[in-house]
């Protein structure tokens, strides 16, 4: 395992607690951040709250009125050196999320094939041919960050964004590529839709995907679709 | 049993201290933009600080009472009226059956809380009432309260013949005649040099009309950075204030995404969001930078008078 240059510690206000590791997007790097954040699911300290991972850093909260920032980061400092000693490279199970690609659930797969200048069938073929990399969490509830991509369907974000996306939907963003977990406005190029609900309130843990997981989108049909669908619905 | 609302008001949520332990999910904190005064509010009553409370934001809400209760109304004054009576806050007042709990105009702050003896009876969303009102779940149906709605109570009170002719918790909330806010640097701050931030504690800032539970849009000095700056998404929290890529400052509340992209500027210490929560569009904000230290000096003064506030209600309880 490649070891971290650059470990930086610094406070995000009086209550949090900030390991940056490094300063870019790199696997390496979000191994080291799931390896802290499962180390803190076992091993937390007195006045933890809660952990954040991020694509450089974990943030910790804490309460401040039982701990503080010195006494936190010694702890996390002593809680790295044992880390990353034991840190070995694994590799993280393969998450299939199922995809209806098209049609009336991917309104955009054409414009996206039209920019990339191929089919859409190649596109849905690039689309699944990669494992991607939760990077982190973020922007809504169970909404991964993810990386790996094919660049040749990057695609702009839609000028006018759609005033409502439905839970479920697959887009493309530049270079990016999501799935929105609940219905939101977005401006996203849409090209399918995932049966799989990636955030439930009634489910624990109630987002599907954390950072570290590892998946691959599988294209299927409309009656799959369906199936799958029902069987998240409890039908 | 419980309340029945005959009129919404503007933005009335059920809100609690938050929703801790999901961020890592995405789930934001929520909960009450004043956690001080909803606090005080349930130590009134002899509740759990961590009862949920209805947070009534500057036209409040009519309330019907379906049973006698005991209520407590603290944060900003938005002139709580009961059957067209003025009621006073910061103390324990007996609704009987049938009364109905109005709101006027706010005199002082933009947030009133109402908290009932041992609580709303709702059902608790990943260990919290608050109201996630994005996503649609927690609090009452996760949504505001509108017209029809019936809050259920845990208990319903009984008269013992207390009087309640004391008040007690305005002495530790924090005054509203100065716009100091404190602050401590942001993880970015030293990225901005000299003349971009110049006026960063000099100037005032304006709270725009762009002012929500998510954050405040603030006008005020441009803070540009010297060169732009690429930063990949992390962490952010409440009170936390980003810069945009043309310069704007935003300053983020209770219901603030988990992560952000933009360089944090500056921190707004834990102590003085309650006064943050109660100013309104319009108002400026004048920071003070203090250390870390002093942060957490200010929140520890605070918890001990809460501890005090809490034993002289204790007594009067008895």
């Amino acid at each position: 395992m490649k070891a971290v240059e650059t470990i930086q510690y610094y406070p995000l206000g009086d209550s949090a607690i900030v390991i940056q590791l490094g300063n870019e997007i790199s696997e390496s790097i979000q191994h080291h951040i799931s390896s802290i954040c499962s180390f803190l699911e076992d091993y937390s300290f007195e006045g933890f709250i809660e952990y954040v991972p991020a694509f450089t850093t974990v943030t910790i909260f804490y309460d401040a009125l039982i701990t503080d920032y010195e006494t936190a980061q010694s702890l996390l400092q002593d809680m790295l050196l044992e880390i990353m000693e034991g840190i070995e490279e694994k590799d993280a199970p393969v998450v299939e999320i199922p995809v209806l690609y098209g049609g009336t659930q991917g309104p955009d797969l054409s414009d996206v094939a039209t920019h990339a200048g191929i089919s859409e069938t190649e596109v849905i073929a690039l689309h699944t041919a990669g494992e991607y990399l939760v990077y982190m969490i973020g922007f809504a509830p169970g909404f991964p960050y993810l990386g790996g991509m094919n660049e040749k369907i990057a695609t702009p974000r839609k000028e006018t964004p759609r005033s409502k996306i439905a839970a479920g939907s697959v887009g493309i963003a530049g270079a990016q590529t999501g799935v929105y977990p609940i219905e939101t406005p977005g401006g996203w190029q849409i090209i399918g839709q995932t049966p799989l609900k990636l955030f439930d309130v009634e489910r624990q843990p109630p987002a599907l995907l954390k950072a570290g997981d590892k998946l691959r989108f599988v294209a299927i049909n409309e009656a799959e679709f369906n199936k799958i669908k029902g069987q998240a619905n409890g039908d | 049993m419980g309340i029945k609302v005959v009129k919404g008001g503007l933005l009335t949520t059920v809100q609690d201290l938050g929703r801790k332990g999901y961020r890592k999910d995405g789930i934001i904190v929520s909960g009450a933009m004043d956690t001080l005064a909803l606090e005080i509010g349930n130590l009134l009553l002899g509740n759990h600080a961590a009862e949920a409370g209805l947070e009534c934001t500057l036209l409040g809400p009519n309330l019907l009472f379906e049973t006698d209760q005991l209520v407590a109304i603290t944060g900003g004054n938005l002139s709580p009226m009961v059957d067209g009576k003025p009621v006073k806050m910061w103390r324990p007042v007996f609704i009987p059956k049938g009364a109905m709990l109005c709101f006027g105009s706010a005199i002082t702050g933009c947030r009133s809380y109402l908290t009932v003896f041992g609580g709303f009876d709702l059902p608790m969303v990943l260990g919290s009432y608050s109201t996630y009102l994005k996503a649609g779940f927690g609090g009452y149906e996760g949504r505001m309260l509108k017209k029809d709605d019936e809050l259920p109570f845990k208990n319903i009170y009984k008269p013992n013949g207390a009087v309640f002719n004391w008040s007690a918790g305005q002495q530790l909330y924090p005054e509203f005649s100065d716009n100091e806010i404190r602050v401590m640097k942001g993880p970015e701050y030293e990225l901005f040099t000299g003349q971009s931030i110049a006026g960063l504690f000099t100037d005032n800032y304006l709270i725009t009309k762009e002012a929500d539970r998510m954050g405040y849009r603030l006008e005020g000095p441009a803070l540009l950075l010297p060169e732009p700056k690429e930063m990949l998404s992390s962490a952010v929290t409440f009170g936390t204030i980003q810069v945009t890529s043309n310069g704007a400052a935003i300053l983020l509340m209770a219901d603030h995404q988990t992560t952000g992209g933009y360089p944090r500027v500056l921190q707004v210490i834990t102590a003085d969001l309650t006064k943050l929560a109660q100013m309104k569009s319009g108002q400026q904000i004048r920071f003070k930078l203090v250390t870390l230290a002093e942060a957490r000096q200010a929140l520890l003064h605070r918890e001990m008078q809460l501890k005090q506030l809490k034993q002289t209600i204790t007594l009067k309880h008895i």
